[in-house]
């Protein structure tokens, strides 16, 4: 289809930019950045740039307010990726994006192209991708739209990372009623590099050569960047055009050659990009800008897979499998024919020049000429309006629930969808590919062995939306907390954190307050715990026919493991050895599963994170297990104590046997701050020594059976009907 | 012992060959690309999983056309070791190294997962390393593991005590619960379980070494063969 092109007078009059998503202000706006009317091309480029998933218009003044750096930090947010030392000479490279809407819309090939993107990623910087994870949010699974979303979803994610090779490790699959029609998938891409070998995104040097590589450019995705920065309504159900499609056999191509790049030829590379949201236009446009150069194209020379695409549909095609290298003048002969051996098209298509515009030619002519900075830097920045919603300013009391049969609750909670093992799931993903997994899917966190060191890299994803709701800030700060948990259960010390902030329309005032207070969160958590944000993106508008999502940011979080011996899995190891809850329980039953489960919603006030001691129990307990005392840890999350006693006893079908001199109803109660452990019978006199009180001895692991002594209630139960429950609960509600 | 291992474009289990024979197990191992059109020199040729070729079409249909792949046919002709693993499995029947096929799971879907494995016959080159009956734990991890083939093909492999592995628990729907099995003559062997992620404790389990070891093994023979 040929598309005949506006003239700018007609853009004014007809304002077609209006679609794409751009204001009248910012039209204006563009229109005095060029001090002239912005020719259909140029303002087809501002709407790619201009939407909050390029210019993070709306969150920008959020993001800053991030704590990004600590002596570790080699490279913080702004390019393809962070890059945090690891030692012996290594770092390690994460990032994590959404793709919530391509795959509300085609969720097998939104989740693909999700895992595509984020690997780019991560090897534009240099490193070898050695694990993906996935952090999944749906409707109820009896929703019908959900059983096909869930198993697209998870087939899109198996179908690329089982190809391309690199293992999925882990992840979580959450599920509320509030992401029924708005599911999240947030893909987490791991790698590592030799430190010495990071690779920018930049395009420096009058003369240098910009060489486009992989797939060629088609129609697919054409502005699904703006796409992306809008909402859903029930009257535009789908716009399939603005998804891409995934092909994880040119990626590999892609992936070993760039790497190849890095590793052999890093003398005449000036940048490597990746070509993600917004295509060809932000790829370049943001190497020019990191480097202060200007830049010119001859879009004749991209290599496309229609005829007759205009320069508008080149610049802001989606087509997966693509980079951009900067290389230096002279050589593009040698890298063109690196390329060229993994059979992948590589070609000269433009330069670097003086002077700071970006300048595109097409068919001869020059259908944009516009400064670099008004794509960029000039992109407007709103600060938006802040109010607090109707039910935080006045919440309600507190929820105090009964619990007359604890075991039929216990029963009740290990077959909600949020806490059923969800293996059945996991298995379509190849975890293992690279072998270097240590833990796979299911246990607090991922473990990945580092070839070539005697370190291993804990990994995990955490979201919370039910806590967010009741509480942004407090709710941030946990889901930060819980991510530390969970690594320092499986002994490693938390390194830092990338996210994917899922949220609403942020033009609602009550919706940015949710930004802005989980934020705070946020950072005061990742400062107290020293894990600053090193890379992360942004997905608003989140809503469907003006009802947004719970405020849900996901937090994928790594840590490091120094000692291959202290790795730790949640698994109870042995019977008789001594139980012990780390941290204090309390009655918190606002926001619970419990609640969840037994009124259908959430309500209520969160008591605040104490950060200080939630830093000196993760401190203790790391402490305990890299001395040996601990032989399975596992933190305390949704469902409380009694569900985590219960997931401990499944993975060996060894049981345990304690006493609490509290009600039974406590036993669900989800203070933060806690952790289970097993500690050998001879290691009991130092962990006690260690601990000085601050671990409460509960009890014994027991034979097959799950017994637990309250002031009100005796709970008892087979380990395998409880373990059997929880396995097959989901496959049936999925069925 | 000196293994070639075989790099289709989108394989993804070669490297993971290439650490388990050469830094696991000590033996002198080369990553061989596809377009390669001689094997001599090669006690053992390994063909690796992955998705050859993107695998879009039927897995293994397109890798069998590759340069390669003449050179293996000749190497095998000539009673050199071949082990096909996984996507290696599907490339060794589409190329008529093995009888039968491999269709889709019977879930129709992809599986990731320790399986448990019964030995069923430790006298190839193979398997020395193990004992009949014995029970092993390997990882599986494929879409099209479902092993077919017509009902006499089936009665001469058992016959010939071609069967090397067999699943405990038939995860994919295989005939005869077929894990892995040898061509007549013993010196080929396709399995789609891989003993490769099974060579150190630190992941999980060490039962995969018995394989290197029996081909370490029958190697040492054939060099000294070579040598007198």
């Amino acid at each position: 289809m040929l598309q005949t092109e506006m003239s700018p007078e007609t853009i004014r009059t007809v304002k077609p930019y209006l679609a794409w998503g751009l204001t009248e202000a910012e039209y204006d706006r563009y229109a005095a950045l060029l001090g002239r009317l912005p020719t259909y091309t140029e303002i087809g480029l501002a709407s790619g740039m201009w939407s909050e998933h390029c210019a993070y218009k709306f969150s920008k003044p959020v993001l800053k307010t991030f704590w990004t750096k600590n002596d570790r930090v080699l490279m913080g947010p702004g390019e393809g990726a962070g890059v945090i030392d690891i030692g012996e000479g290594k770092a390690v490279v994460f990032k994590a994006e959404s793709h919530n809407h391509p795959s509300a819309v085609e969720p097998y090939e939104g989740a693909a192209t999700g895992v595509g993107g984020i690997i780019r990623d991560i090897f534009s910087i240099g490193a070898k991708p050695i694990a993906v994870l996935d952090s999944l949010a749906f409707g109820s699974p009896q929703d019908p739209r959900t059983k096909q979303l869930i198993d697209q979803v998870v087939a899109g994610i198996g179908g690329y990372g089982n190809a391309i090779g690199i293992p999925t490790v882990g992840g979580e699959i959450k599920f509320a009623a509030s992401y029924a029609k708005n599911p999240l998938v947030n893909a987490m891409c791991v790698g590592v590099m030799d430190k010495a070998k990071i690779q920018k995104g930049k395009a420096a040097g009058v003369g240098n050569a910009l060489i486009y590589v992989g797939a060629k450019t088609g129609r697919d995705g054409i502005n699904g960047a703006s796409f992306a920065s809008a909402e859903f309504s029930d009257e535009a159900e789908a716009d399939r055009s603005a998804v891409q499609v995934g092909d994880p056999f040119m990626e590999k191509l892609l992936m070993d050659a760039c790497l190849e790049v890095t590793r052999a030829h890093q003398d005449v590379l000036v940048g490597m990009q990746d070509m993600g949201a917004a295509g060809l236009v932000s790829s370049t446009v943001e190497m020019a800008d990191k480097s202060a150069s200007g830049m010119v194209m001859d879009l004749d020379l991209i290599p496309q897979r229609e005829p007759n695409m205009t320069p508008f549909e080149i610049m802001l095609s989606e087509s997966q499998e693509r980079m951009m290298l900067c290389v230096q003048a002279g050589s593009e002969a040698e890298i063109i024919a690196l390329f060229k051996r993994y059979d992948l098209d590589a070609v000269v298509c433009g330069h670097v020049e003086a002077g700071h515009r970006y300048r595109l030619l097409h068919h001869g002519e020059v259908v944009c000429d516009v400064p670099v900075s008004a794509l960029t830097s000039d992109a407007p920045v709103y600060h938006q309006a802040s109010a607090r919603p109707a039910r935080l300013a006045h919440p309600a009391p507190d929820f105090a629930p009964r619990v007359p049969n604890a075991l039929a609750t216990l029963k009740q909670l290990l077959t909600d969808p949020n806490v059923a093992d969800k293996a059945f799931l996991y298995q379509r993903y190849d975890a293992q590919v690279q072998t270097n997994t240590v833990v796979g899917p299911g246990s607090d966190a991922a473990v990945v062995r580092v070839r070539g060191t005697h370190r291993a890299l804990a990994m995990t994803t955490d979201s919370n939306g039910r806590y967010l709701y009741l509480d942004p800030e407090v709710g941030g700060a946990i889901t930060v907390a819980e991510a530390a948990r969970n690594l320092v259960a499986s002994g490693a010390e938390p390194l830092g954190i990338t996210d994917c902030l899922n949220y609403g329309d942020p033009t609602k005032p009550e919706i940015f307050y949710e930004l802005a207070e989980s934020a705070k969160g946020i950072t005061a958590a990742t400062r107290v715990l020293n894990t600053p944000v090193i890379s992360g993106n942004v997905s608003l508008y989140n809503e469907t026919n003006g009802v947004a999502i719970y405020p849900t940011p996901m937090i994928g979080m790594v840590g490091l493991i120094e000692d291959l011996t202290t790795i730790t899995t949640q698994a109870f190891k042995a019977t008789g050895e001594a139980i012990y809850v780390v941290g204090a329980t309390g009655d918190d039953y606002n926001g619970s599963l419990l609640q969840q489960v037994q009124t259908g919603t959430v309500s209520g006030s969160l008591r605040p994170l104490d950060l200080e001691a939630e830093k000196a129990t993760q401190a203790l307990v790391l402490q305990a297990i890299r001395r040996h005392l601990v032989t399975a840890a596992h933190d305390v999350a949704d469902g409380g104590l009694l569900v985590a006693l219960a997931e401990m006893s499944f993975g060996h079908g060894i049981g345990a046997q304690v006493s609490v001199d509290w009600p039974a109803v406590r036993l669900f109660s989800e203070t933060q701050g806690r952790f289970v452990v097993t500690v050998p019978a001879a290691a009991q006199a130092a962990f006690e020594a260690l601990t000085e009180g601050r671990a409460q001895r509960l009890g014994e692991t027991a034979d097959a059976m799950l017994t637990v002594y309250a002031q009100d209630q005796v709970i008892q139960a087979p380990v395998q009907a409880l373990k059997a429950l929880n396995e097959e609960a989901l496959q049936c509600q999925l069925k | 012992m000196k293994a070639a291992v075989l790099s289709f474009p989108g394989s993804n289990c070669d490297e993971d060959l290439l650490w388990a024979v050469e830094t696991v197990c000590g033996q002198a191992a080369t990553m061989v690309p596809a377009d390669h059109t001689d094997l001599t020199g090669y006690d053992l040729v390994l063909v690796p999983g992955g998705f050859s070729y993107g695998d879009y079409l039927r897995s293994g249909a397109i890798a069998k056309f590759a340069p390669v792949m003449t050179a293996l046919q000749t190497f095998a002709a000539a009673g050199g070791y071949v082990l096909g693993i996984c996507n290696g499995f599907q490339i060794l029947t589409e190329a008529g190294l093995l009888p039968g096929a491999l269709q889709w799971n019977r879930s129709l879907q992809f599986i990731c997962e320790p399986e448990p494995l019964i030995v069923a016959n430790a006298n190839t080159a193979f398997s020395t390393a193990y004992t009949s009956g014995q029970r092993i734990v390997l990882p599986i991890a494929h879409g099209e593991g479902n092993y077919y083939a017509d009902p006499d093909t089936l009665a001469t492999l058992e016959a010939n005590g071609q069967v090397v592995f067999r699943y405990a628990h038939n995860p994919n729907g295989s005939a005869n619960d077929i894990a892995g099995l040898t061509n007549a003559q013993g010196n080929v062997l396709g399995m789609m379980p891989h003993p490769e992620r099974a060579v150190e404790a630190l992941l999980g389990g060490t039962d995969g070494l018995g394989v290197f070891r029996s081909l370490i093994e029958a190697t040492k023979g054939a060099s000294d063969r070579v040598a007198n």
